[in-house]
């Protein structure tokens, strides 16, 4: 059994003590329902029904019997004594997105938070063992006057660092990783191929793949491979000279 | 005396705790902070309903739909990478104000600052070692998160938009870490953003002007410090979490993750 929730309980409440409070001062105001705005013929329907049920059944008899609308039916009754139309009907795919097949869902209590949770967690409890046994670095107080060899920028730019050795400033440091971005931001636009399944976009992902390893290598070569004077060096023979 | 003492009725400290609890939930401090239908107001017992108001009566609403595709929630799909470059997000914004605390971003100050913050402040190193390398995880998670959204043909439409803010927010991730490295204000912060701010320079047009309003001069300098500072603890995470918003939002207008293959 599911519980009502407790505000809908508190609704109800309220709405059934009010209901017995007026049905208390309606018994003394009955004798004045001629003031009532609601039209005596329906009053005295509604009463009618209450009573028993078939008066209902008895003016819809007459409703039909007498095909024109006589004084005792109410305002707007049509020729066959009815007292609603259809209007219009609204088909429910022109205002609301039918879905033929149902998406298979579950709820995101527990299980998309659950597995958040414990990703957020085992982020933290990670971030914080690596803090514990490694330090940041922190070399000397920046002095303009002894420019360290090599200087290396973040390795995230190593990449790019690498590529001023082979290429113009202007072409390494602006052109090609300005056309990097631009062609990502670019990518869902240029991919006319609408399907998303691996085997149909091998060569799509071949070049993606292929762009990704090119700059892994520079980052790493950047980072590893280059010592003093940014020259080549082999990391097991000469030392890392690289802090992160 | 001890007869006394048993014929009044005991108050056990169980009772005393249910009564202060029935008071604590039945007071209207207590349901003026929980709507109606939250868990904290009505108790949680395990039933769909209950799952479902989990989301909706919380302000977890704003991030996550009630349902989700079943397939959605698979972590061999999206690897958390998403979710935690934004938890990196957060840990890294709750580090940063800590250690903003105990830095001052000007040339005479901001080494000496860190120094004594790694020696002389209570889980001074440990929060800047967080930070740190809290900022290369997240440099990395959002990378990944780029390759794998790639690897499953997720920007396609009707996502294609979402991607470009993604690749926005990628730059700014790197503009964020790049900023960051100047202020320990060392030889290598100094140097690796000499190296970095020399390659701007070369950008064809307004390289020069760029450079000059980044830097506050022509070179690096005390003027330089300040502005990253700024740039790095303000504005860069000001623009981040717009994007951000706009991102998780269209994720789900877009009709929750992409998928399956």
């Amino acid at each position: 059994m599911t519980e009502i929730p407790e505000h809908l309980l508190k609704r109800a409440k309220a709405a059934r003590d009010k209901s017995a409070a007026e049905s208390g001062a309606g018994e003394a105001a009955s004798g004045a329902a001629s003031d009532s705005r609601i039209p005596e013929e329906l009053l005295n329907r509604s009463k009618a029904a209450a009573a028993g049920g078939v008066a209902v059944a008895e003016r819809v008899a007459t409703g039909v019997a007498t095909t024109a609308p006589n004084g005792n039916a109410p305002l707007g009754t049509g020729p066959g004594g009815h007292t609603q139309r259809l209007l219009t009907v609204v088909k429910s795919g022109s205002i609301q997105d039918v879905k033929a097949v149902p998406v298979d869902k579950v709820h995101t209590w527990p299980h998309l938070l659950g597995p958040e949770f414990v990703a957020a967690l085992a982020c933290t409890a990670f971030t914080f063992l690596f803090s514990w046994f490694v330090n940041a670095p922190l070399l000397q107080a920046a002095n303009f006057n002894q420019t360290p060899n090599p200087s290396k920028a973040p390795w995230y730019f190593l990449g790019l660092q690498e590529l001023l050795t082979m290429f113009h400033p202007m072409i390494a440091g602006v052109t090609l990783p300005g056309v990097a971005l631009i062609s990502l931001m670019l990518a869902p636009y240029m991919d006319r191929n609408p399907s998303n399944k691996p085997e149909d976009r091998k060569f799509l992902t071949s070049i993606f793949t292929v762009h990704l390893m090119f700059w892994a290598v520079l980052v790493i070569i950047g980072s590893f491979f280059r010592g003093p004077g940014f020259n080549f060096t082999f990391p097991w023979r000469d030392g890392i000279f690289f802090e992160l | 005396m001890a007869l006394t003492l048993e014929e009044q009725p005991k108050v056990t400290l169980k009772e005393r705790a249910t009564k202060l609890n029935e008071s604590l939930k039945g007071s209207q401090a207590w349901n003026s902070i929980f709507r109606p239908g939250s868990i904290f107001r009505k108790g949680y017992t395990d039933s769909p309903r209950n799952r479902s108001y989990v989301i909706m009566n919380s302000v977890l609403y704003h991030l996550h739909p009630v349902k989700v595709k079943r397939h959605a929630v698979k972590v061999s799909y999206t690897l958390c990478l998403g979710g935690l470059s934004f938890f990196l997000f957060i840990l890294l914004t709750v580090t940063g104000i800590f250690l903003m605390f105990f830095y001052r971003p000007t040339a005479t100050n901001a080494w000496q600052d860190i120094q004594s913050l790694q020696t002389s402040v209570t889980f001074g190193l440990m929060v800047r070692n967080m930070h740190r390398w809290g900022a290369h995880l997240m440099v990395l998670s959002v990378f990944l998160h780029m390759a794998r959204v790639f690897y499953h043909g997720a920007y396609k439409a009707p996502r294609e938009f979402n991607w470009v803010i993604g690749v926005i927010l990628l730059t700014l991730t790197l503009l964020l870490s790049f900023t960051g490295y100047l202020l320990p204000w060392d030889q290598l912060a100094l140097w690796a953003v000499a190296v970095g701010t020399n390659m701007m320079g070369y950008s064809p047009v307004i390289g020069s002007q760029v450079r000059f309003v980044l830097l506050g001069g022509v070179e690096i300098g005390a003027e330089t410090l300040l502005r990253w500072y700024v740039l790095h603890v303000l504005l860069f995470p000001f623009i981040t979490v717009i994007f951000l918003a706009v991102h998780f939002w269209r994720v789900r207008k877009d009709g929750g993750i992409s998928g399956p293959l």
